[in-house]
């Protein structure tokens, strides 16, 4: 392998696991918060390419306008289901809550096949991500560069909101404990809904690069990145940001590598992510950042 | 100031709280005795609206507060401090403090109340950048109590906050609470730990199985003898 092919692997293993990271960041603040696997969180990544594209692709609107309207629209989607379907369960037991989450994605994926067809649609890519750039002799596409760089600044916006902001406080301490929170005097349910708000958010802007790399989107094409994106937050320790971001990376990097130096096993890519969460569960059972589950009296 | 009357709580078809009527007057210590599991903490969670009272009113400065969420009581001025300290490990002592007075605007009444509450506590001060998980017990309790005050609450409700704590502790947060109400705070203190609260309180309610069956003033309550040999073990 040459040094100009490594680069360029370790660039898509960076834009693979950045793409992870974003996605995983929403599962791992949902279940912070709520204890929750958000099921649907895969699908809410879904519903924002359809946006995306039908902004561009059919309302004309420029890139930039169209990728901002995406992630509002999409954080209006998460935050929709929060309200209609986690809420009204919160102080039921877990398990309901986990079962609804299921019945959301179903329902995600079953109403996008019905109002845009289950047929893939072409994604408009936007020129910036398609270009070809020569840096200094190697050769990429646009795509591995600046994936990795914004979804960079988007994670490092996002810590920065959750630990260096008041909400962000707030997040931190209704995911410890609620009812301490609201004895504060904070608004539980808000701080909730800005949480579903961020992290469907983020998934709207992994869903518009995802899609930029791979410009095909159809209604399932949430169900693996979402897998993965889940393991990244298992692998980086559920509940923990930073620890969703590292996983993030640690997925996508390993799973570019296996396919660059293993190509004969690139059919068993999958299988090798789960690998990876399967070893780091017996390693450390609570992540890599995950904290034990010991109390202090 | 705060006016409880006929409370009933119940968890599930557990009948916590059977009618209890108590009132806090303004500026003084009201505590709340009685054995395990005889209604205090329930009491003290449904002033906070914590859990909402099936009959009775809690009324507080003239409002009717019974039905308000708790992040809205806590704004009204009610300020509790849980039992078993739940302060958030995960936060530093400085933030658990910011949490406190999350709901404040007063930038610089804020900072004014950080610094009273460090020279209150000066061992916070020392930790201020410390996550409050890796406190100790003790030093758990003082940020507890720091935190709500950091609301600068008209009523401070504290559920057991000598719990758990070595007698010199115990010793000193009593002390604290004594300046704390000198310089204004209305305070409703539970305790099991019936001879200082006695002692330290104004008046003071014995709670038994969800029923306030005594009341009366402090020191006339540590003379009495059913009081003497429920709670103070003679
Ligand atoms: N979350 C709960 N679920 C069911 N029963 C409870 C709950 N909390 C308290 N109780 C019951 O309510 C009664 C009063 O409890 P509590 O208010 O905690 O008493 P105290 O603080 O005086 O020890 C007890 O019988 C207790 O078992
Ligand atoms: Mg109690």
């Amino acid at each position: 392998m040459t040094f100009e092919v490594f680069i360029q692997q370790l660039l898509n293993g960076l834009t693979l696991g950045g793409l992870y990271s974003l996605i995983a960041i929403g599962y791992t603040m949902v279940y912070g918060i709520l204890q929750l696997i958000n099921f649907a969180h895969g699908d809410i990544f879904m519903v924002a390419t359809y946006f995306a594209f039908y902004l561009v692709a059919v309302f004309a609107l420029p890139w930039w306008a169209a990728a901002l309207l995406t992630l509002g629209l999409t954080a209006m989607v998460g935050v929709l289901v929060e309200r209609v379907a986690y809420r009204p369960l919160r102080n039921e037991p877990r398990i309901s809550l986990l079962i609804t989450a299921i019945g959301v994605s179903f329902f995600i994926e079953n109403l996008a096949i019905v109002t845009v067809g289950a047929r893939p649609k072409g994604f408009p890519t936007p020129k910036l991500m398609s270009q070809v750039i020569d840096l200094g002799g190697i050769r990429m596409s646009g795509v591995s560069i600046w994936v990795p760089l914004l979804s960079s600044v988007l994670l490092v916006l996002l810590l920065f909101i959750v630990y260096r902001t008041k909400v962000g406080m707030a997040m931190r301490a209704v995911s410890k404990d609620v009812e301490a929170t609201r004895l504060m005097g904070v608004n539980v349910d808000r701080i909730i809904m800005y949480a579903f708000a961020l992290g469907s958010a983020l998934a709207a802007a992994g869903g518009m690069m995802w899609a930029s790399k791979y410009p095909q989107i159809q209604p399932l094409m949430g169900v693996y990145p979402g897998w993965k994106a889940f393991t990244a937050a298992v692998v980086g320790g559920i509940g923990n940001i930073v620890g969703a971001t590292i996983g993030g990376f640690i997925i996508g990097i390993a799973e570019i590598m296996t396919i660059a130096f293993l190509p004969q096993l690139s059919g068993y890519r999958d299988a090798f992510v789960f690998a990876i969460l399967i070893l780091v569960l017996l390693v450390k059972p609570s992540g890599l950042l995950g904290q034990s589950l010991k109390e202090k009296v | 100031m705060l006016e409880v009357n006929n409370l009933h709580v119940y968890y599930g078809g557990i009948h916590a709280l059977k009618g209890v009527s108590l009132s806090v007057p303004k500026g003084e210590i009201v505590t709340l005795v009685g054995a395990n599991g005889a209604g205090k903490s329930t009491t003290l969670r449904a002033i906070a609206g914590l859990v909402k009272p099936k009959e009775g009113t809690i009324r507080f400065l003239g409002q009717d507060i019974t039905h308000l969420p708790a992040y809205r009581v806590a704004q009204k001025g009610i300020s509790l401090a849980p039992e078993g300290r739940r302060i958030f490990p995960n936060l530093s002592v400085r933030e658990n403090l910011a949490m406190g007075a999350y709901a404040r605007k007063d930038k610089a009444e804020i900072q004014k109340d950080l610094d009273w509450v460090y020279e209150l506590f000066p061992r916070l001060k020392e930790r201020e950048r410390q996550s409050g998980g890796t406190l100790s017990g003790g030093e758990q309790q003082m940020l507890a109590i720091g935190r709500a005050l950091m609301s600068r609450p008209a009523l401070l409700a504290l559920d057991e906050p000598s719990l758990g704590l070595a007698p010199l502790l115990v010793k000193e947060v009593f002390s604290v609470l004594e300046a704390i109400n000198s310089e204004g705070t209305t305070i409703l203190l539970v305790e099991q730990n019936a001879n200082a609260a006695l002692k330290l309180a104004k008046y003071a309610y014995v709670l038994e199985t969800g029923r306030v069956v005594l009341e009366g003033r402090g020191e006339d309550l540590l003379k009495n003898s059913k009081v003497r040999q429920a709670y103070l073990g003679e």
